[in-house]
């Protein structure tokens, strides 16, 4: 199993200084004041204990109603419901649940970086779809048909993408759903970026028709609550496979911390204003990087979702890592490269806009710099 | 986004930072630099934008501040708004509010000291006609102004890169 290949990288850029990082994969809010004082309050009562192994059951109803609210589903909150330590322990745990040994499992590439190691270490066998730009990053059902067998047992997709930021509308999720249920496939349906959506709410693909009973949906606090050293996340889906994520869970992890989940009620019943704040202003945010990106000649989609943009960077003639390097080095900007997320994101970088305006649009300004001095016009 | 939504988008964000320049404005909101101007110009000019102010951290404040809570008699026909606007003409009150419980209007004033502040309210405002009492609370450090928080967090510095 290889390490995270860009180390190195991180290890140069946390070297140098009056860098700007747009390599961030974290919110740079703090969380809303609202949910701190919530978690401090829960330790000053001194709810210091274990919760339930599912977690504690007004957090699991409160994830029930949320999800009810936005995005359609039903669920039992003492049966299809499991917290659990970050999206990836979440992940973790239904890909140890249901993978057999030489179990074949669909992902689309770029992605985020623990999908294939999570696949491995349960000795499944990872197969990464190429998604395009010309897609919008969206996965492509022809290209899903190509690579599908009879030992495929999983989809995994992950809407809004980290790091493309591509999105799912509707129509896309009823023709993957379609296609699961033709083959006959689980879902694992990460969301964690669900709630930074910039296109019409859409309902989860779980609640198309046959989906529920074979669907799981992944979803946390850290990114539209800006929680991401709390690492709280649910799991919702079949009441067999949460069960059976659960004895994994209750072997290895016990139950997520105890103040945190208390956080994580409160982000739920009462920040539902500074979610939509923090989400409009990453909204304009990308607004201003994408124009930033296109006018210097980096084409860039719009985003549908998240907070990154994966602009393409072949009018330099550099592949990613060189990109990034030199423009480390001379620039002082630090972007993470395209294949670090994947063959399929040589030619791009990833860049985050959970920083500041002032930092973004100097950022640009040094970039545009770069690539004037470096391009091949 | 229809105009009323445009308009309070740019609104929230001037709200924020008054001196945003316009350009910025556009590129959040993917608008035209020139829409942007016209709009922030017909608000103006319709009174939904009245003025722009700065805010001044602790030490930079010369001034003596006070919240004054005047008790007052309301008049037949205006009701309280006639007193409150002749309160408000002089160049000392810095806001006025008229406010429910136990008094009625909430005053800031502002002075270069705090016999001015003191002498202002003795002989001009407790004296005029229609106000039956004032209570004079000098303010003796500020926290929280206009949505900003004078105390900036700390914070955590985050990893410089991370996935």
């Amino acid at each position: 199993m290889p390490k995270s290949g860009i180390r190195k990288f991180f290890d140069l850029v946390s070297t140098m200084r009056g860098v700007i990082s747009l390599g961030i994969g974290e919110p740079d809010f703090v969380t809303p004041w609202r949910i701190r004082e919530a978690m401090a309050y829960s330790l000053q009562k001194g709810y210091t204990h274990y919760t339930s192994n599912l977690g504690d059951k007004r957090l699991r109803e409160a994830i029930c109603q949320h999800f009810h609210t936005r995005y359609g589903g039903q669920y039992c909150p003492d049966t299809q419901c499991l917290v659990t330590v970050g999206v990836s322990e979440a992940l973790d745990l239904a890909v140890r649940a249901a993978v057999c040994p030489g179990d074949e499992v669909l992902y689309h590439e770029p992605c985020y970086v623990s999908y294939a190691p999570t696949v491995s270490m349960a000795y499944g066998v990872p197969v990464p779809i190429r998604t395009h730009a010309e897609h919008d990053f969206v996965i492509q059902v022809e290209d899903l048909e190509k690579a599908v067998t009879d030992r495929t047992k999983i989809l995994m997709l992950n809407y809004p993408n980290n790091p493309t930021g591509a999105g799912m509308t509707w129509e896309d999720k009823q023709k993957v759903a379609e296609f699961a249920l033709r083959h006959d496939l689980l879902v694992f349906s990460d969301e964690i970026y669900e709630d930074l959506s910039y296109i019409p709410r859409s309902p989860s693909i779980a609640t198309l028709p046959g989906m529920a009973e074979r669907t799981v949906v992944f979803n946390g606090f850290s990114k539209a609550y800006a929680m991401t050293g709390m690492r709280v996340a649910y799991a919702l889906g079949p009441h067999d496979l949460i069960d059976a994520m659960m004895k994994i869970h209750q072997y290895t992890i016990l139950c997520a911390p105890t103040p945190c989940q208390f956080g994580a009620i409160e982000a739920l019943q009462g920040a539902d204003k500074e979610r939509e704040a923090m989400r409009r202003e990453y909204e304009q945010r990308r607004n201003v990087i994408v124009k930033g990106f296109n006018e210097m000649g980096l084409k860039c989609f719009m985003p549908r979702g998240a907070f990154y943009v994966f602009p393409c960077i072949s009018p330099t003639g550099m592949p990613s890592q060189e990109f990034a390097e030199r423009l480390l080095e001379e620039e002082h900007v630090a972007v993470v490269p395209g294949d670090a997320f994947g063959a399929s994101g040589e030619g791009f970088v990833r860049c985050s806009y959970a920083t500041g305006m002032k930092e973004i649009q100097e950022a640009l300004r040094r970039i545009q710099r770069f690539v004037e001095r470096h391009g091949r016009g | 986004m229809n105009l009323q939504e445009r308009n309070e988008a740019i609104l929230a964000l001037l709200k924020r930072d008054a001196r945003i320049p316009v350009q910025e404005i556009a590129d959040r909101l993917m608008l035209q630099p020139q829409e942007v101007s016209q709009a922030i110009e017909e608000m103006e000019r319709q009174g939904t934008i009245l003025g722009y102010t700065t805010l001044l951290g602790n030490e930079e404040e010369r001034q003596t501040r006070a919240i004054i809570e005047v008790q007052i008699q309301p008049e037949r026909d205006s009701g309280f708004d006639a007193i409150a606007q002749r309160i408000c003409k002089f160049e000392e009150v810095v806001s006025a509010y008229l406010v429910s419980g136990r008094y009625d209007l909430h005053l800031e004033v502002v002075g270069n000291s705090l016999q001015e502040v003191a002498h202002f309210v003795a002989s001009k405002l407790s004296t005029q006609p229609g106000v039956k009492s004032c209570a004079t609370l000098f303010l003796l450090k500020k926290y929280k102004e206009a949505g900003i928080e004078f105390q900036k967090e700390e914070g955590y510095e985050r990893l410089q890169v991370s996935m």
